[in-house]
């Protein structure tokens, strides 16, 4: 299958999960990425290791996001390293950092510069808060993001204090905007010969306000009220009863939303009956997810789904990655892959969540070892200069 | 000009994930035209989050389709079908978000729209995949959280399993569909042929948790495991997390604890070896619980943040949209409704050229445009003048 940026070569400086996430994206629709890191230690991801686990030297959060990239490093104090480095931006089309403000200035490496030599360039930069104000200088970490921007008070019941999404959500959806912004620059290319390059900015606490776009719309349309997350079985502090994950005799079950005398009827649960005005299903939703969830408790998860699908209620089971992993439905998608590094070293990852023309996006190149590809890109692309 | 001028985008997607797509879009420069049925419109309009209306459609529905146009036809009319059919002639890029099937019995799969328009990108988003045996299900938001494991690594272990509380997959699921529309573009480009773009809310979900579940794969399946309290990622260890201060919390992020020992008072963290900070990570978090409550969040911020230490106060709506670091980012707009009346949403995240986009158009009454649209691209002509008019142009 012909990728659709099968000729776009990617320079990408960046580090940990919100830059390199963006790049992943680049590489799954074929273009080629090339990692710039620093000699002996490189991206600091590789040394981020998540419950302990170690993947044939380096962690397993980066090989997840680095997979079908390669590494090049170089010491970018350096004089003759970096003119290496120049080598391959005066050919490439894109190039991504993530430092903090000011970082890129000081190496050389910063848009201006870069445009000098490569007026064609597509440059995209992550930053934590913006390159202006008075967080600019603030780490721009995921969970600092998610604790400053209001977004911890969405999750988890109204006693439990500030509960974060339990992911690294900002980063993601931060390189989702900058892929976003980098693609749009290129399509751009395309229409408009005059306008070949572009600088793309974004920044985690922007992207995370995006992400808040709707909560935040209606903090501002209904006074300023503060977060207001239900007593319990909570799923969105916006949304009325049933919205919510309840306990069953052996498990769980999610309820999206729902008829409350419908429920009622279908659960054999008379107390429900009387709440017939859907507009109130937000303001009495204390009320009516106590009732439901002492109802709840009485069968196992599998007699209600049986009871509630039929009506076509929206509901589900809640499935743990084991659970999951063996069940039909995810076997279909086909979405584990495998990869392969350089020195046979094999693991198994997720693959793109995209098909185009009935392909999945696949790949079974694994990430880079530290300097992995420094030779051969000499060879391929900066001695022939 | 935005990068996506010129573009033509017909939206046949409701609710969320679909409609978030052609946000994105538009806030690009691209023009979207929802297509819509008559008499009720799309069913995100009448969706709403706290029972909010702004007119006889929800707040929500406006967030979501601000900066959009809306034409009214009845697919299952020959009249209106062959107008959408001229409309679809004209088109760049149509997305929709129906359960699988749905689009085959009105007439306007891929195979069909792809021989009225072969340079056209048809981006689809499904629940979980268009075959399989999953693939009739309602694909919502909550029920894939719950479908995908996502809820085990939200909230304390001995909490219910803990959804994130806002549509995670279907905005996620949303910018991805973008991702694919505009890598398809930039391939169109090249080659002068259409695509087809499919994603599911499901893969999306999986997607989410790529790192985590590459990890849960090769270290033999273990399953997420929250700390005890605090929790804030299930796979990282001590400090990661959040703490009770005298007059508020306090989030932590990755931090050496030897350091964080001397700041704080609790010189015995340092004994702890790297190996401690995940199997240990209850204990250590016990540790420093009960020191942070001593003292005031700003208290503790001064000690912390000039010793580089990753840390940050937790802040509410109203804190944190009042203060200065976010009101210079200017990330609001004003939407002018058709009842006179203002909106204040969010803008675009994405700066391009170091503009900032901004738009004022207000999400679209149902059918506002429709006699326009008519008008503007002759869709009163049969198919056949109408084809014949695009190649003359």
């Amino acid at each position: 299958m012909q990728k659709p940026l099968e000729d776009i070569l990617v320079v990408d400086f960046s580090q940990f999960l919100s830059g390199p996430s963006a790049s992943l994206k680049l590489a799954d629709f074929g273009a080629k990425v090339i990692k710039i890191e620093r000699p002996k230690t490189g991206d600091i991801c590789r040394e981020l290791y998540i419950s302990n686990v170690k993947m044939n030297g380096d962690s397993s959060v980066f090989h997840a996001i680095n997979r079908n990239k390669e590494s090049f490093t170089a010491n970018l104090k350096n004089e003759k390293e970096k003119q290496e480095v120049w080598a391959l931006i005066k050919k490439a089309d894109i190039v991504i950092h993530n430092f903090r403000p000011g970082v890129m200035q000081r190496l050389g490496f910063d848009y201006p510069s870069v445009q000098k030599v490569n007026p064609d360039i597509i440059y995209g930069e992550i930053s934590g808060y913006g390159n202006e104000g008075p967080w600019k200088d603030k780490p721009g970490q995921d969970l600092l993001v998610q604790a400053l921007s209001g977004m911890t008070g969405l999750s988890g019941n109204a006693g439990d204090g500030p509960v974060p999404m339990g992911l690294s959500i900002v980063d993601i959806l931060t390189g989702v905007h900058l892929a976003q912004g980098l693609l749009a620059c290129l399509v751009r290319r395309g229409i408009n010969q005059e306008q070949k390059g572009g600088l793309v900015r974004v920044s985690m606490l922007e992207s995370a306000v995006d992400f808040q776009f709707e909560t935040i719309t209606t903090f501002y349309e209904d006074g300023g009220e503060k977060i207001s997350r239900s007593q319990k079985n909570n799923a969105h502090a916006y949304l009325g009863a049933p919205y919510g994950i309840y306990q069953t005799e052996d498990g769980y079950l999610a309820l999206a939303m729902a008829s409350i005398p419908e429920l009622g009827d279908l659960l054999g649960c008379e107390e429900l009956l009387a709440f017939t005005n859907p507009r109130k299903w937000y303001e009495q939703r204390d009320e009516i997810k106590r009732i439901l969830a002492d109802r709840l408790r009485d069968r196992t998860t599998e007699e209600w789904l049986r009871i509630l699908e039929p009506a076509d209620i929206w509901c589900a089971d809640v499935l743990s990655w084991d659970e999951l992993i063996e069940s039909e439905g995810f076997k279909a998608l086909d979405m584990i892959q495998k990869v392969q590094m350089g020195d046979g070293f094999t693991s198994q990852t997720t693959r793109s969540p995209l098909r185009i023309n009935g392909e999945p996006l696949l790949s079974s190149v694994g990430a880079p070892k530290l300097g992995e590809h420094t030779k051969s890109i000499r060879k391929e692309l900066i001695s022939r200069n | 000009m935005k990068p996506l001028e010129d573009l033509l985008v017909l939206e046949f997607s409701q609710y969320m994930s679909g409609p978030l797509a052609g946000l994105k879009l538009a806030d690009l420069g691209a023009r979207i035209i929802k297509v819509e049925p008559p008499v009720t419109g799309e069913g995100g309009r009448n969706i709403d989050i706290k029972g909010m209306y702004v007119d006889d459609n929800s707040l929500l529905f406006h967030t979501i389709n601000r900066n959009k146009e809306s034409y009214v036809a009845n697919l299952k009319v020959e009249e209106d079908f062959q107008k959408v059919e001229n409309l679809i002639a004209r088109a760049d890029v149509m997305t929709h978000n129906f359960r699988p099937g749905v689009m085959e019995s009105l007439g306007l799969d891929y195979k069909r729209v792809n021989k009225i328009n072969p340079q056209i990108v048809y981006a689809e988003i499904s629940g979980y995949g268009t075959d399989g045996p999953w693939s009739g299900k309602p694909g919502q938001d909550l029920l894939i959280q719950a479908m995908s494991g996502l809820t085990y690594l939200s909230g304390d272990r001995g909490d219910l399993p803990t959804p994130f509380g806002l549509s995670v997959i279907d905005i996620l699921c949303g910018n991805y569909l973008v991702q694919g529309i505009l890598a398809s573009l930039v391939q169109r480009g090249k080659t002068n042929e259409g695509a087809h773009v499919e994603i599911s809310l499901l893969e999306t979900a999986l997607d989410l948790q790529f790192e985590v579940i590459t990890t849960f794969l090769n270290d033999g399946g273990k399953l997420p495991n929250r700390a005890k309290q605090g929790n804030a990622h299930a796979y990282l260890g001590a400090p990661y997390g959040i703490y009770k201060t005298v007059n508020g919390y306090l989030a932590l992020a990755m931090t050496g604890l030897d350091k964080l020992g001397k700041i704080v008072g609790l010189e015995s963290l340092g004994d702890y070896s790297d190996k401690d900070y995940f199997d240990r990570r209850d204990e250590i978090m016990d540790k420093l619980r009960a020191v942070f409550k001593t003292k005031s969040t700003d208290e503790w911020l001064a000690q912390l943040e000039p010793a580089d230490i990753w840390c940050a106060d937790v802040k509410g709506y109203k804190e944190f949209l009042n203060h200065k670091a976010y009101q210079i980012l200017d990330m609001d707009q004003t939407l002018e409704l058709t009842n006179g009346k203002e909106l204040t949403t969010t803008r675009c995240p994405i700066r391009i050229d170091e503009k900032r986009f901004f738009s004022s158009i207000a999400a679209p009454q149902l059918g506002e445009h429709t006699k326009g649209i008519d008008k503007e691209f002759a869709l009163d002509m049969t198919y056949e003048e109408n084809i014949h008019e695009v190649k003359e142009n």
